[in-house]
């Protein structure tokens, strides 16, 4: 589904981001961890295409997306709050990505509804805008729409963090949920080891923009990655 | 401790995004501000002379005193406006260990060198200057400054005390309006009743102490309401209004684009500075008011090719320009989303037509000046409508400076650049030139038609056009992503 081939990105230089080559099939539940500065939000900006690569390139579902932008009508990501319209109300703000995604009003107020215990009543009918929220709140409204118009390809950068612990539970149902119904590729990066390999089917770790482990999840792959963070 | 407080209110000056803008901008707002102290200094230097003039059996020290009450009541209208005591600059230092009295004397103390303080100053100072050249008493003089600095420091500090509730607002302009009409229907003398008690400041030296006490007090009563209030949740809360949802159904007549329209709408409507653009362009329908009216622009006919393109295109630069910066909150958003470029344009362009179109509607009242205004301002319409807008989109592609939506709009010159003055010469200039060469050369009508011909064979390429602005935009995507994602620039 998702190809990388000789990616790399370079300020200056300083190289940010080097992947010989990462293959993400269809459906998979991929997490990214690392440190700060690990290349994660590096990584996840070249898939969107908000960023140039200084080599290489990025193939989703057989385009190539810094030639093409035929990737944007399967793919929809939360990368941080920058991805929200502050003076738009949560539910104005879905119906618009709705519309973008082709769906209408009723469509996104039937998946807006199974949501309903993982906003717990602080996101809707609030009379606020998506700016007056608290930074978990809008996290909330980020990451449900992402889900909005069935893309194949989810990208969450640190869907985790912010969240309160009872969302951080829900939030691991519904993406568990989501790569194991319907074929989606979900990708995820965090700094909590724990949620990540509770939730993924396979886990990369990037430090210092290289990739230095490949794991499919097991019961021993906590240990092993705390094991390789307390270095 | 108050050291320390100077030396950040210093680095958050020199580093802050004014300042960190290009060359270009530095000097034009370095000139700038030097400009307005210069008028001021030479009002104020010259103040006697024109008192002197104007009213010639008159002291000028009579006569301005007479007016002071008026001076007073206007600035405390303006500044309601304009000065709001800057509380959330100290919410990082509650949790250090610095006494709250400190902070409290800081926050206002600071608020006491203020420019709006210093425009009185620089009003003032040579005023006073040129009346000790011209022989009176030094000591008067010396303290009827003091005093006026004082009353300044006063109208500084009872803004605060009153800046909570909009009542206030409307009462000072209530009392500005009947204190006047009373004044000018004679039924009350307020300039001979005010008049005696401010000249009495110069008069007695010793009355001094009346505007001091009055400034003082001002202080300490802002100083207990203050310190009280050093709460997170009392006064260092930023207000959230109540969201109001606005069906906007209608834009769907408008296909796919009716989504980019009615996003654009809330968007203006629901930020201060957009919405502000939009009152300052319709105020700008009146600006023919002042050539239209006066005998000297009678026959430059030039100027008013300069009106028309102005009046009706005011909108289309001034929210024009900084296209696409106005979404640059959420620009990467946009650009990773199922977003058709092409469509996010198109609406922006339609946004302008109908506020274009609307502005040339208002204009037309101006044909009671003759049949030349209407030609030209329908003229520099359908050329503003053919050609501008697709420039100014154009020029868009270079806007790469954020723009904060939330931020005040008086004095915001955020996300500008070198590229909004340079937008502005073929804007404006172009056409102007188009014009004047034209009427010179043949007639007014051929000018008026020429620019009229020209919109319309925009207009008429308005899809080529619109395809070939997509390109540059997509061309310029990543430039524009990095550049709106830098909070200070």
């Amino acid at each position: 589904m998702i190809t990388t081939e000789n990616l790399s990105k370079k300020y200056g230089s300083q190289t940010v981001l080097n992947i010989e080559s990462l293959q993400i099939p269809k459906g998979q539940s991929f997490g990214l961890v690392g440190n700060n500065g690990a290349g994660k939000t590096t990584f996840f900006s070249l898939l969107l295409d908000l960023i140039q690569p200084t080599s290489g390139h990025i193939i989703s579902n057989d385009i190539q997306v810094n030639k093409s932008e035929g990737w944007k009508p399967f793919t929809s990501s939360f990368i941080d709050e920058s991805f929200l319209i502050g003076y738009l109300t949560p539910e104005e703000y879905f119906y618009f990505i709705g519309d973008l995604r082709g769906r209408n009003k009723a469509d996104v107020d039937t998946l807006l509804s199974n949501f309903e215990d993982f906003f717990h009543g602080e996101i809707l009918g609030q009379k606020k805008y998506l700016r007056d929220l608290s930074k978990g709140n809008q996290k909330k409204a980020g990451i449900v729409a992402s889900f909005i118009g069935n893309p194949e390809v989810v990208i969450l950068d640190e869907p985790f963090a912010n969240l309160d612990p009872t969302t951080q539970i829900r939030l691991k149902g519904i993406i568990k949920e989501l790569a194991e119904k319907n074929e989606v590729t979900v990708l995820v990066s965090s700094h909590d080891l724990i949620h990540v390999t509770e939730v993924c089917e396979r886990i990369v770790v990037l430090n210092k923009g290289e990739i230095v482990k490949d794991i499919q999840t097991s019961a021993e792959t906590l240990k092993e990655l705390e094991a390789f963070f307390a270095g | 401790m108050f050291k320390r407080f100077i030396n950040l209110q210093w680095k958050s000056f020199f580093r802050s995004s004014s300042f960190g803008k290009g060359l270009a901008l530095k000097i034009v707002m370095i000139f700038f501000g030097i400009y307005m102290i210069g008028a001021l200094v030479f009002v104020g230097g010259f103040l006697y002379e024109i008192l002197r003039k104007a009213f010639p059996d008159q002291a000028p020290m009579w006569m301005l005193s007479r007016y002071l009450i008026y001076w007073i009541l206007i600035e405390l209208f303006f500044r309601y406006f304009l000065q709001k005591l800057p509380v959330m600059d100290i919410k990082p230092l509650l949790s250090f260990p610095i006494k709250k009295s400190t902070i409290t004397h800081y926050i206002l103390a600071r608020s006491g060198v203020s420019g709006y303080n210093l425009l009185a100053f620089f009003f003032f100072m040579p005023f006073g200057i040129v009346l000790l050249f011209n022989g009176y008493p030094v000591l008067n003089v010396v303290l009827w400054l003091v005093s006026i600095l004082a009353i300044v420091l006063c109208v500084n500090y009872i803004n605060f005390l009153i800046n909570k509730s909009d009542k206030a607002l409307v009462v000072i302009g209530s009392i500005i309006l009947a204190l006047y009409g009373l004044d000018y229907f004679q039924i009350v003398p307020v300039k001979d009743f005010f008049g005696p008690i401010f000249h009495g400041l110069y008069q007695h030296p010793i009355a001094v102490l009346v505007p001091v006490a009055l400034a003082i007090l001002a202080y300490f009563l802002n100083y207990k309401l203050l310190k009280n209030k050093l709460f997170l949740d009392a006064s260092l809360k930023t207000k959230s209004k109540e969201a109001k949802t606005s069906d906007l159904t209608w834009t769907k007549r408008f296909g796919d684009m009716g989504t980019f329209l009615q996003l654009d709408l809330k968007m203006i409507w629901r930020n201060k500075r957009t919405k502000a653009q939009v009152f300052i362009s319709l105020l700008f329908v009146f600006y023919g008011l002042i050539f239209y009216t006066q005998e000297v622009y009678a026959n430059m006919i030039p100027m008013f090719a300069f009106l028309g393109i102005f009046m009706t295109g005011i909108f289309l630069s001034n929210f024009g320009q900084f296209i696409p910066a106005w979404d640059s909150g959420y620009y990467s958003m946009m650009m990773a989303q199922n977003i058709p470029l092409r469509k996010y344009l198109e609406s922006k362009a339609t946004l302008i037509s109908v506020s274009v179109a609307v502005m040339f509607l208002l204009t037309v009242p101006y044909v009671y000046f003759g049949w030349e205004a209407l030609a030209i301002n329908f003229g520099s319409a359908v050329y503003n409508l053919g050609v501008n807008i697709p420039v100014i989109l154009f020029f868009g592609s270079f806007n790469k400076k954020r723009i904060d939506l939330d931020k005040s709009p008086f004095g915001n010159m955020q996300g500008t650049s070198s590229t909004q003055f340079l937008i502005m010469l073929p804007v404006l200039g172009l056409p102007i030139l188009i014009f004047t060469v034209l009427y010179y050369l043949i007639s007014i009508e051929a000018a008026v038609i020429t620019l009229s011909l020209l919109g319309i064979i925009g207009f008429a390429l308005k899809n080529y056009l619109l395809d070939k602005i997509t390109e540059q935009y997509r061309k310029k995507k990543y430039g524009m992503i990095a550049g709106f994602k830098e909070k200070n620039s």
